[in-house]
């Protein structure tokens, strides 16, 4: 037991507390860095890894812990980023008022999609999470009342944020932020996860069915974790528009969610450095990789290699189905050898299913 | 009267891409249980490979019918070929590991549209037809651009032709029974593999029809065309009842005419969405889509 929650929190805290000096750090890291990485510019984009590290971790909550495949993520970041966005810039709220709302609107919102949309399992509720994100995406574009802004996105009023957040001076200050909004998503997810509910997701994870012969109802659980990881987004989706200092309609699209799906699976679903990691390192590589694709190595290289370098996408989405073929357990699965986790135990978990289903299938006639 | 001519014709055109899609992510869905985000993929195959063929293969072809069909038939050949590649290649070796195939799918998806950016450049490139095609036929006072005809006769041919190959062949029976258990085909000693490439070659020609049709309808082609088409093809698909080919014959005109009207009479954007309001309400009410079963 003390082992465990030395593993589990003093450990971790020990990692973000080290992570928290990181901006006091005067060298130059040439390779893996442009400038010095207490200049502005580095820890912009290490600010940037961390909320998405977080965000990630949200979708695992969902997808490696309770097994639901979501493909409307991104409609609870852009509900962060737009709801918050739109109470200080256009209806020119106080920031305090805007977060209130901004919290209200993230713990309604995903209880009343949750309740319609895990009336179905499976592939149906992708769908239906799907085309709630994408009715979400049609209307930030449609740009209603000219709140959003549409295509070019909404920029914030700097006036109504605290100074502390302002100009480029106060980088670090966003970065101590980011990296709070990651450490209480690590451990909200390890308190909840651990927390009877908690074992209730993971069982119904494993096996619905079961779970509900028990005399369960995974419903009301599986709603439980959808409100959480939606909320802890939503809040992600916030400080991600305090980093950036604008919405952009991009976190709307279905991209966005496919790219969480990505982060997961690359660090590891079901575990939590894994999600964190997966998270920090592919917006890391989106953004180095394409720097290394307009460097001078690469641009002199012959089209046949150069094409594929220079888009970040293509070695990601590559790195991507490596992983899926040769690493399934992701990055945290090498850590953890030997020990099933997560995405193998979710497929082993769908895969005993599917023979009842099938045969449920051919019985109504597919 | 004659807008809403246009607007049905037009709604019809759009249905026929839609189909097209919807027709081979039905049956990959209904046969397999894989969920193929790649299809945008097939797609962007066809509408590149006879893009390209017609520009630099056939650069000597005087005639613009014979290199746009020429062009085209080559699309479609490289649509079945990297559709059948795909399946041999990343889907096979996760046999019955369906939500590593789909995250597969989705990896690809990612990577090929932005392998196809970093070739031809992100920016829509100029798709040649011959002239009688941008030319319009007036109808009940409409003005309808000739290429309405072409993409719902095309997709009507492709309705037929699978139909047909579906209830006359040997290779159609074994899908259509695949598609109703597949466990009972394998057992029986047929091998079902051999029916997933295939059926994965046949999706991958339609996304290409659809490919080619979509440079027709929109004079251009572009990397993330596939992708956009891909997210309504995937509404029409579970309204229409995954595995069911008349289904998602049904259910894309609906889509599609509902987006062109509502766009038009309501406001634009609107028609995007109701399509999306619809897709829910068909989920909630009859999980199963219109025709027929939907499996988890």
């Amino acid at each position: 037991m003390r082992r465990r929650l030395v593993a589990d929190f003093a450990f971790p805290a020990l990692v973000f507390v080290g992570l928290a000096f990181v901006p006091r750090i005067d060298t130059n890291v040439p390779k893996l860095f442009d400038g010095a990485i207490s200049e502005p510019g580095t820890l912009q984009l290490l600010a940037t890894c961390l909320v998405f590290g977080g965000i990630a971790l949200t979708y695992d909550l969902l997808f490696g812990y309770t097994g639901l495949l979501s493909f409307g993520h991104a409609l609870y970041v852009a509900v962060g980023m737009y709801v918050a966005n739109i109470a200080l810039t256009i209806w020119h709220w106080s920031f305090a008022e805007a977060l209130a709302f901004t919290a209200l609107v993230g713990l309604v919102l995903p209880l009343v999609l949750g309740v319609v949309s895990l009336r179905v399992s499976g592939i149906a509720f992708a769908m239906v999470t799907l085309a709630f994100a994408q009715a979400a995406s049609i209307l930030v574009h449609k740009n209603p009342r000219h709140w959003t802004h549409g295509e070019e996105g909404l920029g914030t009023d700097y006036h109504k944020l605290p100074d502390a957040f302002v100009s480029i001076v106060n980088t670090k200050n966003l970065y101590w932020l980011t990296l709070a909004y990651a450490a209480a998503v690590f451990f909200i997810v390890r308190w909840s996860v651990e927390s009877s509910p908690g074992r209730v997701w993971q069982a119904i994870r494993e096996n619905e069915l079961r779970v509900e012969v028990l005399g369960l109802r995974p419903r009301a659980y599986k709603l439980m974790a959808f409100v959480l990881s939606s909320f802890l987004a939503t809040a992600g989706g916030v400080v991600y528009l305090l980093l950036r200092g604008s919405s952009s309609p991009e976190v709307t699209s279905a991209g966005f969610t496919l790219a969480l799906l990505l982060m997961v699976v690359i660090g590891g679903a079901g575990s939590r450095w894994g999600a964190l990691l997966g998270g920090v390192l592919y917006k890391y590589l989106e953004n180095r990789l394409g720097a290394i694709g307009s460097s001078s190595t690469v641009q002199d290289l012959p089209d046949v290699l150069r094409t594929p370098l220079s888009q970040p996408l293509f070695m990601l989405g590559t790195i991507f189905i490596l992983i899926v073929f040769f690493l399934p357990g992701g990055l945290a699965g090498i850590a953890v050898r030997g020990r099933p986790r997560g995405l193998r135990r979710l497929e082993d978990a769908i895969r005993t299913e599917p023979s009842a289903g099938g045969l449920e299938r051919a019985e109504e006639g597919v | 009267m004659s807008t809403f001519v246009l607007l049905t014709v037009t709604g019809l055109g759009l249905g026929a891409m839609y189909f097209l899609i919807a027709s081979g992510l039905s049956l990959i869905y209904g046969l397999m249980g894989v969920l193929n985000f790649a299809h945008g993929a097939f797609l962007t195959v066809g509408a590149y490979a006879s893009w390209w063929m017609s520009e630099h293969a056939f650069a000597d072809v005087s005639s613009v019918l014979v290199r746009f069909l020429l062009g085209a038939l080559c699309g479609l050949a490289a649509g079945a070929l990297f559709a059948a590649l795909v399946e041999l290649v990343l889907i096979r070796p996760l046999y019955q590991r369906h939500i590593e195939q789909v995250l597969v799918t989705v990896g690809l998806s990612i990577a090929f549209v932005a392998l196809v950016e970093g070739i031809w450049g992100p920016d829509a490139r100029a798709y040649a037809v011959p002239s009688w095609l941008r030319e319009t036929t007036s109808i009940g006072g409409a003005s309808i651009p000739n290429d309405r005809f072409v993409e719902i006769g095309t997709a009507v041919g492709v309705l037929l032709l699978l139909q047909v190959f579906l209830r006359r062949t040997r290779y159609g029976l074994i899908i259509r029974a695949g598609v109703e258990n597949r466990a009972m085909v394998t057992a029986l000693g047929i091998d079902v593999r051999k029916a997933f490439t295939l059926v994965f070659a046949l999706g991958g020609i339609a996304a290409a029809v659809a490919g080619v049709l979509g440079g027709v309808y929109f004079t251009t082609i572009d990397p993330s065309q596939g992708t956009s088409l891909l997210i309504f093809a995937f509404i029409v698909v579970v309204i229409g009842g995954l595995g069911s080919i008349g289904g998602s014959a049904a259910a894309a005109v609906l889509v599609a005419l509902v987006q062109q009207y509502v766009n038009y009479y309501a406001s634009a954007g609107i028609g995007d969405l109701s399509v999306v309001l619809l897709l829910g309400l068909v989920l909630l009410a009859r999980p199963r889509g219109l025709a027929g079963a939907f499996a988890t």
